[in-house]
This record gives structure tokens, sequence and C-alpha cells, in this order.
């Protein structure tokens, strides 16, 4: 199914064309609680159909964010335009976006189908129209034996469907989803993420997904803005995110990496060579230029890196020599940390392909790390 | 084996304490009372003929029961009366406990965390003076020279001052008065824990904030609507302080009827008949009521 709506969603890039309108808009949004900057002076423009997960450590303002555009908080600087209108002064109620809470907020005192009910009747659907809205939501989140229990009555995966149907049930333009798998197991949560982009891809909704998870967002988004402390630090896709991180936060963030601080030697279109504090060059294909001797990092992932017992064959660059310190086995993968000559610590990940290798490498034996010059990113902040 | 025993022993003895105390101080009196229900009066003290004193009596004198002072009851319509009144001034002073008790309590759960103390302080204040001396205190309030009447006077909103006093209407702001406190804390607790991300949710679904009230918060603070009702309800029906001082002597309520009966006429098993018919009639409803609500519990 991911594979089939990969195909799909490979051409799903709105973002790349000029022409394509904005849906969402952040224009310049800030928002203070008190002396707290909670949001500061950000802009962010999400398309139609677009999955988007905002990704950050807890506490950066992303449920913020969220609230906003839902209306619970206003703004205190900027503004927030949804489908060319903008949303100023709009109260919740009035506003077409629905959100799917991190506690699910369920009513308490009411059945599944009254829950899931409640923002129709609000609407004046006619009680017909509401009763097929209210079955077909119970079949899209296969829920129907559960018409009729109340939600302290259901488990945690049940609830989060309940509140997903919800939220769903009166199509709004947008769908916010706050840590929406946040409270279920590690394997339902997986599962339930896919369902997420099935649900997303086949109703045609925009989703804009709160999350903590890179994992989580790797596995659901279109794009992911990617925050820190009140501030997006890059917006760009899963794979760009990964492969083209624009700073060592990000890096970071975004799965394992080993990162080596440097001053650049020298630099030309198409190539740039990096003299590390550990001693060692690299070498990299893509990179800005810069002037010789500005200081840079170089961000490199672990299952870039190759790691041998010899000294591989070249020029030199692009390779360093250490001390298996520590060997974790993951069953896919084999995780290798090896100690520099100056103490520090480098991840190399080998996937084990082959069930037995003839020569495997152990701990304390001395080891070669090397690495292409597409391999890692050169980064400036 | 033996530490097992001595625990559950001390367990059992732990859960009979308060049946213990109900015994003693709530059966016991109430089948004294039902007793003397069941004598004749007469001109002796304590007023009435011993129906039985000695538990061998009890065999004895078991034919002499007399329904008499339950007969009595149905045949003079004043304590029929006297029922309807106090259930129909009980149960609209609980209404406007509730219209007034609500807002109260919903602005205290509302209110910022750090002023709530206070808030509640205020609510609670009044109790450290005398119940009487505040009922009294409305007297000089309510009276037609009374401070309220003065000032709608010199506020022009009225030119003669309005007869509240010795009415129906001042003891149903007496028992607002006083009883107000025990509308508002139960509510309150209610209200306090209602998570307000609901109400939060309602509105996004489309929900105006009277809409998220009458069917979010209103429906989830049923219980807490239902104890704060209760609370007063029980205590308003039999009030006897508030209707003998701010009511006229058209204010029939059984907890006046009661007093009567005890200390003007000195028939004490005629009172203690009114008293038993008053008990039978306000606990049936509220077991009743407990059991639907612990059957509501346990259904959870
Ligand atoms: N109503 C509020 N009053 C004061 N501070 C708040 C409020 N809401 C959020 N904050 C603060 O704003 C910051 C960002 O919060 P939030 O957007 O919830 O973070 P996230 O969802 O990324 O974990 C946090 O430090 C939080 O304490
Ligand atoms: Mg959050």
């Amino acid at each position: 199914m991911k594979q089939a709506l990969g195909a799909v969603r490979r051409k799903f890039q709105p973002w790349n064309d000029p022409a394509s309108r904005p849906f969402i808009e952040f224009r310049n949004v800030s928002k203070q609680f008190g002396s707290f900057t909670a949001v500061d002076h950000q802009t962010l423009t999400v398309f139609e159909r677009e999955f988007h997960a905002l990704l950050g450590p807890s506490g950066c303002g992303k449920t913020t964010l969220l609230r906003m555009l839902a209306g619970f908080e206003e703004p205190s600087e900027g503004e927030i335009w949804l489908d060319g209108k903008n949303l100023a002064g709009v109260p919740p109620h009035r506003r077409p976006v629905n959100m799917m809470f991190q506690s699910y907020a369920l009513f308490p005192h009411m059945s599944v189908e009254k829950n899931i009910a409640f923002g129709l009747k609000q609407d004046g659907m006619p009680r017909g129209e509401i009763a097929a809205r209210v079955d077909e939501m119970l079949k899209l989140v296969k829920l129907e034996p559960f018409a009729k229990r109340r939600p302290d009555k259901l488990s945690g995966g049940q609830r989060q469907r309940v509140a997903l149907a919800r939220a769903l049930a009166k199509r709004p333009k947008v769908l916010l989803l706050d840590e929406p798998l946040g409270a279920l197991d590690k394997k339902l949560r997986e599962a339930t993420q896919f369902e997420l982009v099935g649900l997303q891809e086949s109703l045609g909704l925009t989703f804009l997904i709160v999350t903590h998870d890179q994992e989580e967002a790797m596995t659901v988004a279109d794009r992911i803005s990617v925050m820190k402390e009140g501030k997006i630090a890059q917006i760009a896709t899963p794979a760009e995110i990964y492969e083209a991180p624009s700073s060592r936060y990000v890096a970071d963030f975004i799965g394992s990496v080993n990162v080596f601080e440097g001053t650049v030697e020298s630099s030309s279109p198409g190539r740039l060579q990096l003299e590390t504090d550990q001693g060692f060059t690299v070498r990299t294909a893509t990179a800005p230029v810069l002037g010789a001797g500005t200081k840079a990092w170089f961000a490199v992932r672990p299952e870039k890196m190759r790691i041998d017992h010899d000294r591989p064959e070249g020029d030199g660059v692009n390779m360093v020599s250490g001390e298996v310190w520590d060997i974790g086995y993951l069953g896919d993968v084999t995780v290798y940390n090896v100690r520099l000559d100056s103490g520090k610590l480098v991840r190399a990940s080998v996937m084990n392909a082959q069930r037995a290798v003839a020569r495997p490498i152990s701990w304390e034996e001395r080891v070669w790390l090397s690495w292409s010059d597409d391999a890692g990113v050169i980064l400036l902040d | 084996m033996a530490e097992k025993e001595r625990t559950s022993l001390s367990r059992r003895v732990v859960t009979w304490i308060p049946y213990a105390w109900l015994v003693v101080f709530f059966l016991i009196p109430c089948l004294i009372v039902l007793k003397i229900s069941l004598s004749q009066t007469a001109l002796a003290i304590p007023p009435y003929e011993p129906v039985f004193s000695t538990f061998a009596d009890i065999r004895d004198k078991v034919g002499e029961f007399s329904l008499d002072s339950f007969a009595l009851l149905t045949q003079d319509s004043l304590y029929w009366l006297s029922y309807l009144s106090s259930l129909e001034i009980a149960a609209i002073s609980t209404i406007l406990l509730l219209i007034i008790g609500y807002p109260i309590a919903y602005g205290l759960a509302r209110a910022n965390p750090s002023i709530r103390p206070y808030l509640l302080m205020l609510i609670i204040l009044p109790f450290w003076t005398s119940f009487l001396i505040r009922v009294y205190a409305w007297i000089g309030i309510l009276k037609p020279e009374g401070l309220l009447n003065q000032l709608l006077i010199s506020l022009h909103l009225i030119s003669q001052p309005l007869a509240i006093t010795n009415t129906n209407w001042a003891v149903y702001i007496g028992i607002v008065y006083s009883y107000l406190p025990f509308m508002v804390l139960p509510l309150y607790a209610t209200l306090e824990k209602l998570d307000v991300t609901l109400l939060e949710a309602a509105s996004d679904l489309g929900a105006t904030p009277l809409k998220a009230f009458w069917q979010v918060t209103f429906p989830i603070s049923l219980p807490g609507v239902a104890a704060g009702a209760l609370l007063v309800f029980i205590p308003a029906v039999g009030e006897f302080v508030i209707p003998d001082l701010l009511g006229g002597s058209d204010t029939l309520m059984i907890g006046k009827t009661l007093w009567h009966e005890f200390f003007d006429n000195r028939d004490w098993p005629v009172a203690s008949a009114v008293a038993i018919v008053l008990l039978v009639a306000l606990v049936v409803p509220i077991v009743l009521f407990q059991n639907a609500q612990s059957r509501a519990q346990g259904a959870k």
C-alpha cells in the first residue's frame, strides 16, 4: 500500500510549482504567552491535499501553531489565511477546520455515534443525512459494532478512531492532528500511520499533523516542518530533510548523524575540501561555494560509512581510522561505535545482508572508516 | 493464617463503625420516635402513655399500639397542606438555588487558580457567624422600614415600601441565602473537574458557546446538580427557623407544624407521627435515587 501511494505521491509537489495556490498560510505569525515567545515570527505555507507534519521536541510551539489555526489562540502578531480568507477574529466554531485532540477529548456522556454526530448536529444537518454520515464514518474507522458504546468502554485504539471519525465527519477543509497516535503502542501506531495516509489520500483532504516522533513524520508526511524553540528550522520533504538537512540541529533531530567541525580549505562549484579538527580531510561534491578558512561542519549518516580492516585505496581523503569501541547487533543492521584517536566516537552501521561474514569485525580492532564524495553534507549552522 | 484472620477482623471492625454510629444515633432514636407515635397522649411527664418499657412488655402491649395519631394526619387537612406547602417551598427554593448557584460555581471553577481559594473562602465565610443571627439580619433588611425598602425608595424605584417579611418570598430569600454554599460546593466540585478541552472540541465541531454549555457542560455536571439539589432540598423541607422568623402566619411548613404539636399542643404522639411520615416521604425517594445512581455508576 505504501508503495502504491508513494508512486502517486511522487508527482504531488505543488511547493515546486510557482503557479500553485497556497491553502494554509501562516504569515509572519508570533504568539506570546506573557513574556514567553512560543512562536516567533514564522511563515509557513501548506498546499491543498498536502499531508504536512510539524515536527520538533516537546515545548517547541507545535501545538500552539495548530491551536492558532483552529482558533483557540489568536496570534500576537501576523496573519493566518485559509483558502484565500484571513482567519483573524473568526471564532473556532466558524472555522472550516477540525481537530483531533491529543487527549481525544471525546464527550464522556455520549455514545460513539453521538460523538461522531455532534459536529453534524451543530450545522443543522437533517437527521437522515446525519445517520447516513455517521454510518459511513463508523465503517471508515471500522467501529460499527461499537456505535452504542460510551467512550470509557473502549480501548485506547478504538477511542483514537472515534476521535478521528468525529473530526472527519464534517469533511473539514483541513484536519488538524495533535500527536494523534501518542497514546498507542508501537505496533498499533505503525499500522495506524499507514491508515492515516490512506484516509488522507482517499478523502483528498489537507492534513496538518503535530508529532515529536521523527519516524512518524517521515512515514506520513509529504513535507515536514522541523521546529526548534518557536522557529521553523527547515521545511522540506522527508527525503530532503534526511539527505540534505539545513543545519546540525535538523540533521541531529532526524535519525542519527556524525558531525565533524572543520575549516574550508578550498571550494569551487561541485567540489569542496574541508580540514576537520580530527586531522582528516573531507571532500564533498554537493556543497555551496565558500571562502577558504570559513568555519563549517561535515555531517554524514552512519549508513553512508564503510567500515574495513584495511586502509581503503585512494588519495587519503574521506577516510579515518579508529578502534572499535562498541558493537550493537540490531538484527537487520549492526551498529559500530568507532573511537578516533582524539577520543571522539563515530557511528557506522552496516546492513546484515549475509548470515555469516568471513572476517567479522570485533571489539578493540583497528578499523578504517571511509565514505564517498556525495555521502555527507556541509553545514554552516 | 492467624495474621490474616486478625486483619480481616480489624477490617470488619472498621467497616462496622459507621454502621454502629448509624444504629446508635439514627436508628434507635427513630425507633423511639416511632414508638411515641404509636402511643396515646396523656397528661403526664412525658406526655404520652408508655406503650412498653421492657422487652417483656412488648408481647403484652403490642395489642395496645394505636394508629390514632397517623389517622389524625389523614383527617386534618392542616397536615397534608403543611407537607405539600413544605415540598413546594423546598422545590422552589432548590430551583432558585440552582439558578443562582450554578453561575457562581461555574465562575469559581473558571477563575484563575491562584484566586480560587479566596473566592471559595468568601462562599464559606458567612458560616463563621451564627445561622440564627444571619436570619435575624434579614428581618432588618426586608422589613417595611428596612434597608432594602429604604434603598429602593431613595432610588425612586418604588413609592410604597414592599411587604416582603412575613411572606413566602422572605422564606425563599432566607433559604436561598442560608443554603447557597450547599448548592455551590458540589456544583463547583464537578465543574472544576470538567476537562476544558471538551469545550474546545465542542467549539471546534461548530457549537456556539451556548450550545456547548447545554450539550456538554450541563449534562456532565448533572451529578453535581443532583448532589446540590438533594443537599438543599432535604433540609429545606424540614426547615423551621427560617419560616418561623421570616415567614408569615400563613406560611405553612411542616417544621412549624411539628414545633406547634410538640411545644404548644404537647401532643407528642401526633408530633412523632408527623416526623415519621416526613422521614419516610424523604428517605424513600433518596434511596431510590441513590440506587439509580450507583447502578448508573456500576454500568460504567
Ligand atoms: N496557554 C499558555 N500559557 C502559557 N504558556 C503556554 C501556553 N500554551 C503553551 N505555552 C508554552 O508555549 C510553549 C510551546 O508549547 P506547545 O505549543 O504546547 O509545545 P509543543 O506542542 O511543541 O510541545 C511551551 O513552553 C508551553 O509551556
Ligand atoms: Mg503539543
